[in-house]
């Protein structure tokens, strides 16, 4: 028995090392270590692809070395090193084997840079290999040894290295933003590479660092006790101290396109546009559990609608030309008819089926706005130009930092209407329907008049998204509204958590925004989104910030306490 | 007493199986009346047609001296019949308050408008809602555990949840559908005390399908005895109790004779 376990451990290890070694070879070979080289994370000291391979040997090093409580550290070590090791010797055999093959001739990617890289610039292959195979076995003692440190300095520290390669990451966007601000011009010098370089300097990283360890490592030990001084206060100050901190998020976020320049705030509309859409869809699905795969059929129709109304081109026969804000609430409105009529024929419709006709809507709407038969009226192939701006009073707010504040303004209206939904009546019956349908129909819930209060909701959510859209670029096309659109609505909602409110601003801001900021790393995108999702399905299959259980029996004043907010 | 529901030659096809064949059953006010038989014999199908979950074939269900057929399950419930589960159906993921909350769906007005505003109205009705739920909890013995997610309260708990939430409609009759199924002999004594507490206190005619003969003996005063989807017996458990029928039923033929011999 005890000889069989032991087995099991180095057996695991070893296979856990050929996972890792696996992805480490697919990783250089598809290219990303290389174009990831180009950027350093610490100037001139480590980059991004250094850094990527760095992470897979400590990642599968730290997971192969978990054990249980109490394995003995020497197992644990051996673990480790074992894992890292057979990393490091799959890396090397890509190595030797590209020495003797050509692997370019099917893999493009493996050029003599990759090499270059995965043997640290090292020309002897001998030397190389070795290097490879000690480094390996060594990071991997090292991941194994973070076991060791105290939980909470272990998270510390953890969230310390990915903030810092956060900032690094996103340097140039940091960079820009704050040469804007004459003052910050010495520090930006100081924490970042020098020009030409990228990356956080050694010392930007370290300061970096340390002030991110040092804060989660005292909010970790410290903060229960803040927290409970903080209960203890009056309620009176404790009320002032939350409609402060909800006032300082506001002030934040209306001085946000100052701050952040053109380019973050064109990003940041995206991610407005898509945090209304996930809270639409975030009704239909996260609440009343209806997994609809056509929802861009409602950011479509509030788009083309905006369009035909509102339109100067005069290629289409529509000659309306209405304002903006007389537009929208039409916009709003058809997109929510829209939801209703597509509703009807899915009332008796369930689950899978459910899913494949609300794709098949999506489909026909696009189609339908691309269709020659429809082109007098919306353009087809070509769209519609020219697409009025909102204004107020005279100006139009035609840039990214003025068209902000009409997002802004939407995804409060939205995340209020949702925040009010969820503990209401109806939204009761949503997560009733969610749960058993059957039964929520016996407790005498009518599941006509719900599902299609779900939908109209969920469409007017999109509709008003869709409208803004076309405003914001001014012109709409059939193919702006592809399936992928609903399938990044909906995965948006699943990393942030069904049915929550703040898993959509989250996912959002991940799935919509890193993207955005990671543009010149875009041919990895759908493999970093993949992975990120499998990810988070196997680790956390309720999402990042999973809807919380609303405590209504011994906490009555949870009603009043938070308005909606960002 | 009146009969508060009449079932005329009710019939319930799934194909070439019959499961409800010809049955006819006249329950009075506020009585406890209970439904029992050998697997299979179409208790719960019977359940399902009187709920709305199934339509019959054939047959006439009055409810309150009003037709209740080809009513959707929704609108039976707003007339005033409420069920339990044989395997307990709670919504999961949602509190236990939640679930009575859910329960009183129909009774309550407040609209997406009035939620959305959250117009004085609606919060007056919400706080009721919520006060009434809980005064639900302690009624069936859970004062405390409103909070918790229905999935994670133990068995016992879910099968009292599963009656709150059923009793926050209002019901005029309520339908119990082996409600002390997997239960000890201590626990079942409870429920069956609860059970009489049910009609006694809040007039609720209580129909029962239970497979624990000391409790249908103990609490009913009709029984309808169904075997492959026909009524065999009817009378009061002492009537039940002497016919060899229903033994027949149970145990095979031919062990009434050893019995009573």
């Amino acid at each position: 028995m005890e000889n069989e376990s032991k087995t099991n451990w180095w057996l695991k290890a070893i296979q856990t090392g050929l996972i890792g070694g696996i992805v480490a070879v697919l990783v250089s070979l598809i290219g990303m270590v290389e174009s990831f080289h180009e950027r350093d994370i610490i100037a001139g000291q480590i980059t991004m692809g250094e850094t990527l391979l760095l992470l897979i040997v400590v990642s599968f090093g730290y997971f192969s070395s978990r054990g249980t409580e109490d394995t003995p550290l020497s197992k644990r070590l051996t673990s480790g090193a074992l894992t890292s090791l057979m990393i490091g010797s799959l890396t090397a055999g890509l190595v030797l084997v590209g020495k003797v093959v050509n692997l370019r001739k099917v893999l493009v990617n493996a050029s003599p840079n990759l090499y270059k890289i995965l043997t640290f610039e090292n020309e002897n292959t001998t030397t190389a290999v070795i290097v490879l195979l000690i480094a390996g076995a060594v990071i991997g003692l090292l991941a194994s040894l973070v076991h060791v440190i105290p939980l909470i300095w272990r998270r510390a520290i953890i969230s310390g290295l990915t903030i810092a390669a956060l900032i690094a990451l996103l340097q140039d966007l940091i960079r820009i933003t704050l040469s804007r601000f004459p003052a910050f011009s010495e520090s930006i010098a100081w924490m970042f590479g020098s020009r030409g370089e990228e990356g956080l300097s050694v010392n930007g990283a370290l300061v970096v660092f340390i002030i991110v360890t040092a804060i989660n490592f005292f909010s970790a030990t410290r903060g229960d006790a803040v927290r409970g001084r903080v209960r203890a206060l009056p309620s009176g100050t404790q009320t002032a101290l939350r409609w402060t901190s909800w006032g300082l998020l506001g002030a934040f976020l209306l001085i946000w396109p100052q701050i952040a320049g053109p380019y973050l705030s064109e990003v940041s509309n995206s991610i407005g546009l898509f945090i209304l859409m996930g809270l639409g869809l975030n009704i239909v699905v996260g609440y009343a559990g209806l997994l609809d795969l056509g929802y861009v059929a409602f950011y479509a129709l509030g788009a083309y609608t905006m369009a035909v109304l509102t339109t100067t081109g005069g290629e289409i026969t529509a000659n309306i030309e209405w304002t903006f804000w007389q537009a929208l609430p039409v916009a709003v409105l058809g997109a929510v008819v829209a939801g209703v009529v597509l509703g009807i024929p899915v009332l008796k419709i369930r689950g899978d089926y459910l899913a494949i006709i609300t794709l098949g809507f999506g489909e026909i709407i696009r189609i339908m706005f691309l269709s020659d038969f429809l082109k007098p009226y919306l353009g087809g192939s070509f769209g519609i130009v020219l697409i009025a701006s909102p204004t107020l009073g005279s100006t139009a707010l035609k840039t990214p930092q003025t068209l902000y504040y009409v997002i802004l303004a939407a995804c409060l209206v939205a995340l209020f209407v949702a925040y009010r939904l969820r503990d209401s009546r109806i939204g009761r019956a949503w997560k009733a329907i969610r749960e058993d349908e059957d039964v929520a129909q016996a407790m005498g819930i009518n599941l006509t008049t719900t599902k299609l209060l779900a939908f109209a909701t969920g469409a007017a959510f999109g509709g008003l998204s869709g409208a803004i859209f076309a405003s914001k670029l001014s012109t709409v096309y059939p193919h702006s509204f592809v399936l992928l659109v609903s399938i990044n609505v909906l995965a948006l909602i699943i990393v942030g958590g069904m049915g929550s409110l703040p898993g959509v601003v989250v996912g959002a801001l991940l799935l919509v925004g890193m993207p955005e900021l990671l543009r010149e790393f875009s041919e990895f995108r759908l493999l970093i989104y993949g992975a990120l999702l499998i990810a988070m399905m196997i680790s956390k299959p309720e999402g990042f910030l999973p809807e919380a259980v609303h405590k209504r029996e011994l906490h009555e004043s949870d009603n009043v306490s938070h308005p909606a907010g960002a | 007493m009146p009969n508060i529901l009449t079932a005329q030659t009710v019939t319930k096809r799934f194909g070439g199986l019959t499961a409800v064949n010809t049955l006819s059953i006249e329950i009075p006010e506020k009585s406890i009346y209970s439904v029992i038989g050998p697997n299979g014999a179409g208790k719960t199908t019977f359940f399902n047609c009187i709920t709305g979950f199934y339509q019959p074939e054939e047959g006439e269900i009055v409810f309150n001296n009003l037709s209740i057929r080809g009513l959707t399950s929704d609108q039976i419930s707003q007339r005033g019949i409420s069920r339990t589960y044989q395997n307990i159906r709670l919504f999961s993921n949602l509190t236990a308050l939640e679930n009575i909350l859910v329960g009183q769906h129909a009774l309550l007005k407040s609209t997406l408008f009035g939620s959305i505003f959250g117009t004085p109205a609606t919060k007056r009705e919400e706080a009721m809602a919520v006060e009434e739920s809980r005064r639900l909890l302690s009624f069936v013995g859970l004062s405390g555990k409103g909070d918790f997610l229905a999935r994670n309260l133990p068995y016992g708990d879910q099968r009292r949840l599963e009656i709150a939430r059923a009793l926050a409609s209002k019901p005029k009759m309520l339908l119990l559908d082996e409600p002390t199924a997997g239960m000890n002999p201590n626990e079942t004594e409870d429920m069956t005390k609860f059970i009489r507490r049910l009609r006694d206190e809040l007039g609720i005619t209580i129909l029962l399908i239970e497979h624990d003969m000391r409790v249908v003996m103990g609490i009913s005063e009709k029984i309808t005895v169904l075997d492959y989807g026909e009524k065999i017996a009817e009378g009061t458990p002492k009537d039940i109790q002497g016919n060899e029928r229903v033994i027949e039923a149970y145990l095979g033929r031919g062990s009434a004779a050893q019995i009573t011999a």
